[in-house]
């Protein structure tokens, strides 16, 4: 197919991005993928650990944090991953494998807006769930208040810039939806292991450690942990993650095929 | 639908020159040529494989040649592709749409594509979805996902509906019931590319036919045109009361071959053939018994043109 076309045809209606939206954001409720995995899990999580008296107490292992202190971290990058590694490429590469891009490209619309539908779905849906977790946190379970708020929405922002990029990669190089499923569980395990979701980063040999600060997630929870507990995060992980950012957005552009 | 689109009637919609498309080694498309005039039903005829789904793909810009051009009311279909989204309204062969949402839901989106769109309750019912609205794109039958899909293609009021294998998949009644809509369609101004591998199909729907075969144009006529010119023609069989003489009939214009198969003797020709052999007949004093005429089809001149069958795979039931 050839791709030459505007991403903002002069003729047609600016309200087709909405009804393009409203019928993706149904779909997101029909197969609730990103609701339950990318939502409900973290803060099914955020309560159960909240709830352990064992995780309020303070451990010297972990420089006098508690292990919910720990954990607020790794479930925000919970989310940021299942929203982007799962719940973002799996229906677009469902619609090309079936040719509903293909078809939508035989009308006015581009089928671009779709891809920007699925984005803005996910981000809202990754806002509203790391909002309810932080102030859950907060409020229901004695969290103290981010030392750095902007230290954290800067952590925040550059794991979802590097997160959603591998997350379009996979749509962009996934021939079918199983194959973005897999490709998305493939990544998501080893990234899940090294942002300390079964040992926290804390608790691993330095060896591990020493991988985790390169990977996408362990980069993003050591930056978010330190504008929640110290300050302003160090600049390593985030120029790590804004390096994992360009490289797999470069690379779904490259790739991405409508067909 | 369109008004104006009348007053195009008889200037070419779409013109193909030269249309040249290869995938890899396989050449789908090989110098094709065809002229779709505006205003009319032209059928795009042929087996499968034959290049016809390639064709219709460069007339909306989903494919770009390899060599030759399109136009299609003027328009490149690569260079302005937007204008020709706004002319054309397609159905593709086997799309599918999202299976978790609602027919409304699906005809509101596409609806909302156009500043100017048809009426979406005339649309519905014309195409028998009017109970559907409310069902999931799942549990359509496969006939109702057709329509569906015939109702997204006129949705945006096109100069041009192309349809794609458009009734394959509809029980007998509906494709009775899709054949007059398209009928309709047509009255209205729209010109319509129907790609078919039913000859049933494009002698009941199309002004014009091109028979396709292997990336190539065999023919291009009426579906009785063709029939005429490719496919023997017309045949007269009957049971003569006594013996006469063959030159009888030879000699007459309308007369090509006469063959006697046992009692029967078969004539074949044109024209008026059935009243010029029983009035020569008659003349010479012979009775033609149990007279019979029979009309070549669109199918016998294929297989003429072409020397293989077409594949009706299908609930094809002749009339």
């Amino acid at each position: 197919m050839s791709g030459h076309w505007s991403l903002l045809p002069a003729s047609t209606p600016r309200s087709a991005f909405g009804k393009i939206a409203l019928n993706e954001t149904r779909l997101a409720w029909r197969q609730p993928i990103g609701l339950v995995f990318g939502v409900g899990m973290p803060l099914l999580l955020l309560v159960i650990f909240g709830s352990l008296p064992a995780f309020h107490k303070h451990q010297n292992a972990l420089g006098g944090l508690t292990y919910f202190n720990v954990y607020i971290p790794v479930l925000l990058a919970l989310v940021i991953a299942m929203l982007a590694l799962l719940s973002l490429p799996t229906p677009l590469a469902s619609y090309r494998e079936q040719g509903i891009l293909r078809r939508l490209s035989t009308t006015p619309a581009p089928p671009a807006w779709v891809l920007a539908a699925q984005l803005v779905i996910n981000l809202c849906l990754a806002a509203m769930a790391m909002l309810i977790l932080v102030a859950l946190g907060i409020a229901g379970f004695g969290e103290d208040a981010a030392k750095s708020p902007g230290g954290l929405v800067l952590a925040i922002a550059a794991s979802v810039a590097a997160l959603f990029s591998i997350g379009l990669w996979i749509a962009a190089i996934a021939r079918t939806a199983a194959a973005a499923g897999g490709l998305g569980s493939v990544m998501l395990f080893p990234m899940l292991f090294f942002a300390g979701l079964w040992v926290p980063r804390a608790d691993m040999p330095k060896v591990l450690l020493d991988i985790s600060n390169y990977t996408p997630l362990g980069a993003a929870v050591q930056a978010a942990q330190a504008a929640l507990q110290s300050g302003f995060p160090p600049t390593a992980p985030l120029l790590i993650l804004l390096a994992y950012a360009g490289l797999f957005a470069t690379l779904a552009v490259r790739f991405f095929r409508w067909e | 639908m369109s008004a104006s689109a009348d007053t195009n009637a008889g200037k070419p919609a779409i013109e193909v020159w030269h249309l040249r498309k290869t995938y890899g080694q396989t050449v789908a498309v090989d110098d094709l040529s065809l002229s779709v005039t505006a205003g009319e039903i032209f059928g795009i005829l042929g087996p499968n494989g034959a290049g016809k789904t390639t064709t219709v793909e460069c007339m909306i810009g989903l494919r770009t040649p390899d060599s030759g051009s399109v136009q299609v009311t003027g328009l490149d279909p690569v260079r302005d592709r937007e204008e020709v989204r706004l002319v054309a309204g397609v159905q593709l062969q086997a799309s599918v749409l999202q299976a978790r949402l609602r027919v409304g839901e699906i005809l509101d989106l596409y609806r909302s594509f156009y500043s100017k769109p048809a009426d979406v309750e005339e649309l519905v019912a014309a195409l028998g979805l009017a109970e559907k609205r409310k069902d999931y794109y799942k549990s359509l039958s496969g006939g109702q996902k057709q329509r569906l899909s015939i109702a997204l293609a006129l949705i945006g009021r096109p100069k041009i509906a192309v349809l794609d294998e458009m009734t394959t998949g509809l029980d007998p009644q509906a494709r009775r019931d899709t054949w007059e809509l398209i009928e309709g369609v047509r009255d209205r101004g729209v010109t319509i590319v129907l790609v078919t591998h039913y000859m049933d199909e494009a002698e009941r729907l199309c002004d014009r036919v091109a028979l396709i075969d292997r990336g190539r144009v065999v023919a291009i006529n009426t579906p009785g045109g063709l029939a005429d010119q490719f496919g023997g023609g017309k045949r007269v069989r009957f049971v003569p009361s006594t013996s006469f003489d063959d030159g009888l009939l030879t000699s007459l214009p309308e007369v090509r071959s006469v063959e006697h198969q046992g009692q029967h003797v078969v004539v074949t020709g044109s024209g008026e053939l059935i009243n010029a052999v029983i009035l020569a007949l008659d003349r010479a004093g012979v009775i033609a018994r149990d007279a019979r005429t029979e009309s070549a089809t669109l199918e016998d001149a294929f297989v003429m043109l072409t020397g293989r069958h077409l594949h009706n795979d299908g609930a094809v039931q002749r009339k």
